[in-house]
């Protein structure tokens, strides 16, 4: 036990794509055994990430399960690993989202099935290394492969213009992430400049000191690359492509776990590297971040596809993410880390709801459907559950979530927190508007006449993600405790940084002149 | 756990399993969820009466669930505290609600959608215990979010017809316009306060900047506006009629739109500290009462004339509490919860007895026909006109003896002015629909309703004419305010319904109005002396104003919703899929044309590459010799 | 008359120009080909010319050597020719522009 918990990242990490090999024996024709031992692999996967919760000590912001050993010696880059409460909840939310989209698939996916699963236990690896790592270039490495599959899955099991979205999808991540990488690569070189060693030890780079205009050139060069993968208005147009065309598997991960990385970065990378220059460049953040809240929201009102809607929504929802989590006090950052969460599951969950629908009458404009809720009761009612989650309804998940980061956004920033609570207006007015125009009224297009109900499937794979809503919602201490210590220390750092804190003081100054 | 503590949560839990069972297990239980479910709320109604007497006969007392939500310094607990304001509205809302319940049992009867009916109704009853027992404005928050929640979805029951979903939806949305302002005081109140527990934001609200008490204050009021449906965000009420009836007679008139002027009552010491704010809050009152009554004057929908004058009433209970009448309110709130309840649930008997009509012009003469409903209507008629010694007369008088006593003589004038309309639109519809010749269809079957539905009518009615005289006047001896009136004692600018002036001339006062009011309207409808629709024409812009409800949704539409809708169509065709993507587009176009005229050099001629190499060894020598 | 350094070097200049104007202005491959022997010769000439003056043995050394790759060479390039007018029909070098995009 011991040794499984001292390598237990590892295996979390490298399982899916030894998993993958195993399929690649597989023969191809047996698509029913090839889906079957896919899901089951990922439940697996996901009962072994299960032990990382178990075994999280929830009272330290050190990270845990550390592994290190070294990689390139030449330039100090190591195979190091370890998680604390915000990855380590990236990760549970990835391993879980993989299982259900692979659920989720079962009907969807109908050629190259073979493909289509072991690109996904492969893109599952990446993006597990990517939480778990803390080397820099590693975790380069990851993110970029993440890439691959993702583009691949869009492609070729997409929709429409699949090339097109899956194109735009990788350039306008790829661009973000070079400018990124030459970010990280000087901060790289100063800290080589200022210690005489090289290391791409992401601890260490931590107290590399940049000078405040160099450090201001990489934030903004750094937030570019994440920015896009979150993303925020107004690098957010490749999303709703994206995820339009992208099977229903595709978009469940990319807003279930691909979204949560630009978030992830800037907790991780960006700003604990260059605290003064995020400390300074705040409240343009903040602004994109209030903007993509209303503007996604108002988007969405007039969305005619179902997809888009919820894509849309998405990118409001992030920008409430967003501002939490630069507004910088424990309480908004605790809510960012978990709307971070929350985002996967709600979001996820009405994705896998679309695709439902999509399998069921192959279209997904609004104005097709109409008076589901007769003929799909139980459909409609776990329909409803996501959708209200969405929306923030107090009881599910959504709403702590996104009271913690207004309350904790509050004090300092308080115009924007108030545009930021008007979203929640908004988001009623379009999910309520489309749950109503889909599933309620009489029946006015033959064809819906016999919409199926649920089937066991589609039931058991929607069936955690809305337990997460009740749970989360009625008891989120479980997920708070363990996220906590780590945020508060994640505050900590960039309080203690008392030039950051004279510069604030100072500005605080010029605002009030 | 005690058994207090047991006591207190056991009151929110069956209706909660009720809600569970319903729903989940709906199918298996058919029609015993409507009894099973009655029952529930009758335990529930019990445990309240209980809970009423330990707190009367005891002190206030707090129980804590489980910590909901730790975050560093954001600690928010389930917990319940039950004082004297708690537990007169348990006993109200858990009352009615058990007369309700009963009554669907028969009103739901062979309705495809029995079970979830009786899930969605005891889930209400569950949220709005709760919202009466919260002690922190979070948790407040929580289930005034989610009463909201289950009026949208018992508005839109028969969700089949677009007005029912549409009517839930608007119901739903105009109630976050409010619940924003008050999800912004709460947040308010905690970065000023560190705390969101009553006892201690109460105790230290003095503390604060004046500026931000009434800052507090109106943005509380902005969630009461909502969810009380006063003016300007009164729209959604009247559209909620789509609802079942019941559900309108619990949630539409006794219980939930009630909440904002509890909330106001719960927080009479932050209101009392910003006379700007209790200000505000009796001029939307006044408002709200006024127009809400003479838009009920010309209407024909008899459910939508009681929702009217359920806005009126309620603009009523704010002016009550603007001035710092807090007990005033919570006595009005409670009889007309009983009345307003009792009047709809007539409404109702007589849908169930004409299959759903609504109209009054198609109606009349029905006294005869279902005379236990018409007597029970005639009852409730009376409370609301506040004829004595029905309790509507107590419990408005003291409203305006208050009103009168602060020297308020306007909103008086206007209170006693409404008090005229009211009796005037109340018995307006009672002639056209009880008395007077039959405008029936024929082939209609027209039959009093079965006994599980008039029973609780008459249990009701009782109540209505009874209730009153335990806050007769003068007002503060009475068993009600001596009651109540210690927990509003604290709060600064409260003032108890004292009568300077012999409050029986004020009363005669209000008496005439009211019996004014019936009387125009039997002159009106049952004598016709006068010509109505020679009326109608002189006053042609008055009569389309009120018969329009002021243009009010009209107006909303063209300002808001539509420019609203624009903008979004603008921000997704022109800001997203031109400028955005046509920057993103522009710079692939750019990349793409450049790259291609760049692609002409390499015209695979061996002889211009050897020219180009040539020119450039001599550019370079040429460079050498000249440096 | 002396002829010293400077004069082989001009006149190997003089031959690079002409042997460079060749393979520039001429399209049949062959008279390339000749132009770009006298070009090789020309640079031949000046390391002889300079090895000589300098009194030093690795210039003859390196003529040698590209006498030696330029046979070589020649042998390729006859071949490419004989395998480009096969292909063509023509030895002319303007046909061969399939290499652009």
């Amino acid at each position: 036990m011991s040794i499984f918990l001292k390598y237990i990242l590892s295996i979390i990490i490298f399982f899916p794509l030894l998993s993958a090999l195993i399929l690649v024996f597989v023969n191809k024709k047996a698509e029913g055994l090839l889906r079957n031992l896919a899901t089951v692999l990922s439940l697996v996967e996901f009962l072994l990430s299960s032990f990382l919760f178990i075994y999280f000590k929830s009272n330290t912001y050190e990270f845990q399960f550390v592994e290190r050993f070294s990689w390139i010696r030449a330039f100090g880059a190591s195979y190091f690993l370890g998680i604390d409460g915000v990855s380590l909840f990236m990760i549970l939310l990835t391993t879980l989202m993989t299982f259900v989209s692979l659920l989720s698939s079962y009907k969807y996916i109908k050629d190259h099935v073979k493909e289509f699963v072991i690109l996904m236990l492969v893109l599952e690896t990446f993006m597990l290394g990517t939480f778990a790592s803390l080397d820099v270039l590693l975790f380069y490495l990851f993110w970029e492969f993440m890439l691959i599959p993702m583009y691949f899955i869009i492609g070729m099991w997409g929709s429409g213009r699949r090339i097109y979205s899956a194109v735009k999808f990788v350039l306008y991540t790829l661009a973000g992430s070079l400018i990124m990488l030459f970010g990280l690569i000087t901060i790289f070189i100063l800290h080589y400049n200022q210690t005489g060693n090289f290391t791409f030890n992401l601890l260490k780079l931590y107290n590399t000191n940049i000078p405040l205009t160099l450090q201001i050139v990489l934030f903004i060069a750094i937030f570019l690359g994440f920015a896009v993968k979150v993303p925020v208005f107004p690098f957010h147009t490749w999303l709703p492509d994206a995820h339009t065309e992208a099977p229903t598997a595709g978009s469940v991960i990319l807003a279930g776990v691909l979204l949560k990385f630009g978030v992830y970065g800037f907790f991780r990378f960006a700003i604990p590297l260059m605290p003064e220059a995020a400390l300074i460049l705040t409240p343009i953040i903040l602004v994109l971040a209030v903007i993509s809240i209303i503007y996604g929201a108002l988007v969405s009102i007039v969305q005619k596809d179902l997809k888009r809607l919820v894509a849309f929504s998405s990118v409001s929802h992030m920008g409430f993410i967003m501002l939490g989590l630069f507004a910088m006090t424990a309480v908004s950052v605790d809510g960012s880390v978990l709307q971070m969460i929350n985002h996967g599951i709600s979001t996820g969950a009405l994705f896998l709801f679309v695709g439902m629908f999509y399998e069921r009458r192959h279209t997904r404009l609004i104005a097709d459907f109409g008076g589901l809720a007769k003929k799909a009761p139980i459909f409609a009612a776990l329909f409803m559950i996501a959708v209200l989650s969405s929306v923030g309804l107090p009881g599910l998940n959504g709403f702590v979530g996104e009271f913690l980061i207004l309350v904790g956004s509050f004090k300092q920033y308080t115009v924007f927190t108030i545009f930021a609570t008007s979203g929640i207006i908004f988001a009623a007015v379009y999910l309520l508007w489309m749950f109503q125009r889909v599933m309620f009224q009489d029946i006015t297009n033959q064809k819906n006449e016999d919409f199926k109900d649920m089937t066991f499937r589609e039931i058991m794979t929607v069936l955690p993600l809305i337990f997460l809503m009740f749970f989360i919602g009625l008891y989120p201490d479980v997920f708070l405790s363990r996220i906590n210590p780590t945020v508060v220390h994640f505050v900590n750092i960039i309080e203690h940084n008392k030039y950051a804190y004279n510069l604030i003081k100072a500005k605080m100054g010029l605002f009030n002149a | 756990m005690n058994s207090k503590d047991l006591i207190v949560w056991l009151i929110p839990f069956f209706p909660l399993l009720g809600a569970i069972l319903w729903g989940v297990f709906g199918k298996y239980f058919k029609n015993y969820s409507g009894y099973l479910g009655s029952i529930f709320i009758i335990i529930s109604f019990i445990l309240s009466t209980v809970i009423f007497f330990m707190v009367a006969y005891g002190h206030s007392f707090t129980s804590t669930l489980y910590s909901w939500i730790d975050a560093s310094y954001f600690k928010v607990n389930i917990s319940t505290t039950v004082d004297r304001l708690s537990v007169i509205m348990l006993v109200m809302v858990t009352g009615i609600s058990s007369l309700v319940h009963i009554y669907s049992i028969g009103y739901m009867k062979d309705d495809k959608g029995f079970a979830r009916y009786f899930s969605y109704l005891n889930l209400f009853v569950f949220s709005m215990i709760m919202l009466i027992m919260a002690n922190n404005f979070l948790l407040l928050y929580v289930f005034w979010e989610a009463v909201g929640f289950c009026s949208y979805i018992l508005i839109g029951f028969w969700y089949e017809k677009k007005s029912a979903s549409n009517a839930g939806k608007k119901a739903f949305i105009v109630n976050r316009i409010g619940d924003f302002g008050f999800a912004l005081g709460v947040m308010l109140i905690f970065v000023n306060m560190g705390t969101l527990n009553y006892s201690s934001v109460f105790s230290g609200i003095h503390l604060l900047p004046p500026y931000l008490i009434t800052t507090i204050a109106l943005l509380l009021f902005a969630g009461a506006i909502g969810k009380s449906a006063q003016f300007p965000l009164h729209v959604w009420l009247p559209d909620a009629m789509e609802g079942p009836t019941p559900v309108s007679a619990l949630i539409h008139a006794a219980t939930m739109v009630t909440a904002g002027v509890y909330l106001i009552a719960r927080c009479h010491v932050i209101f009392s500290y910003s006379p700007s704010a209790s200000n505000v809050v009796l001029i939307i009152g006044g408002i709200t009462a006024f127009i809400a009554a003479f838009i009920a004057m010309t209407q024909f929908d008899i459910k939508r004339i009681i929702a009217y004058s359920t806005l009126s009433q309620l603009g009523y209970m704010f002016m009550a509490v603007g001035i710092g009448s807090y007990a005033a309110g919570i006595f009005h709130l409670v009889s007309h919860a009983i009345f307003k309840g009792l009047l709809f649930l007539t409404a109702g008997s007589v849908m169930h007895g004409m299959s759903g009509e609504l109209d009054l012009r198609k109606m009349g003469g029905l006294y005869s026909k279902m005379k236990k409903t018409a007597i029970t209507f005639i009852v409730g008629g009376l409370a609301l006109s506040g004829i004595p010694p029905f309790s509507g007369f107590f419990s408005k008088d003291a409203i305006l003896a208050s009103l009168f006593n602060k020297g308020d003589y306007f909103f008086w004038i206007i209170g006693e002015l409404v008090a005229f309309m009211t009796a005037f639109y109340i018995f307006r519809l009672i002639f056209n629909v009880f008395f007077g010749e039959s405008h029936v269809d024929k082939n209609l079957h027209v039959h009093e309703s079965p006994n599980v539905m008039t029973v609780p009518l008459i249990i009701l009615a009782c109540f209505a004419a009874v209730f009153g005289f335990i806050g007769m006047p003068p007002f503060n001896h009475s068993i009600f305010y001596s009651f109540i009136n210690k927990d509003f004692a604290n709060s600064l600018n409260f003032s108890p319904a004292v009568n300077n002036y012999p409050w029986y001339l004020l009363s005669t006062v209000s008496v005439i109005a009211g019996i004014s009011g019936i009387y125009t309207a039997y002159v009106f409808y049952i004598k016709k002396s006068l010509d109505l629709e020679m009326l109608k024409k002189r006053f042609k812009a008055v009569y389309a104003l009120s018969y329009n409800k002021l243009y009010i949704d009209e107006i909303y539409d063209f300002a808001i919703v539509r420019p609203m809708k624009n903008f979004s169509v603008f921000l997704w065709r022109v800001v997203d899929s031109f400028v955005i993507d046509g920057a993103v587009n522009g710079i692939a176009q750019w990349i793409s044309v450049t790259s291609s005229k760049v692609r002409k050099v390499q015209n695979g001629m061996l002889m211009s590459y050897v020219f180009t190499l040539t020119v450039g060894v001599i550019a370079l020598l040429a460079y050498y010799f000249v440096r | 008359m002396n002829i010293n350094v400077n004069d082989y070097l001009i006149v190997a200049t003089i031959i690079f120009c002409i042997g460079a104007l060749g393979v520039l202005i001429r399209k049949n491959l062959i008279t390339i080909f000749l132009s770009l022997e006298l070009m090789f010769n020309a640079a031949n000439l000046g390391f002889v010319a300079v090895s000589e003056y300098l009194n030093l043995m690795s210039g003859d050394i390196f003529v040698i050597f590209i006498m030696v790759v330029a046979a070589a060479e020649a042998a390729i390039l006859l071949g490419i020719a004989i395998a480009f007018y096969r292909e063509k029909g023509t030895i002319d070098i303007d046909k061969a522009n399939e290499l652009k995009m």
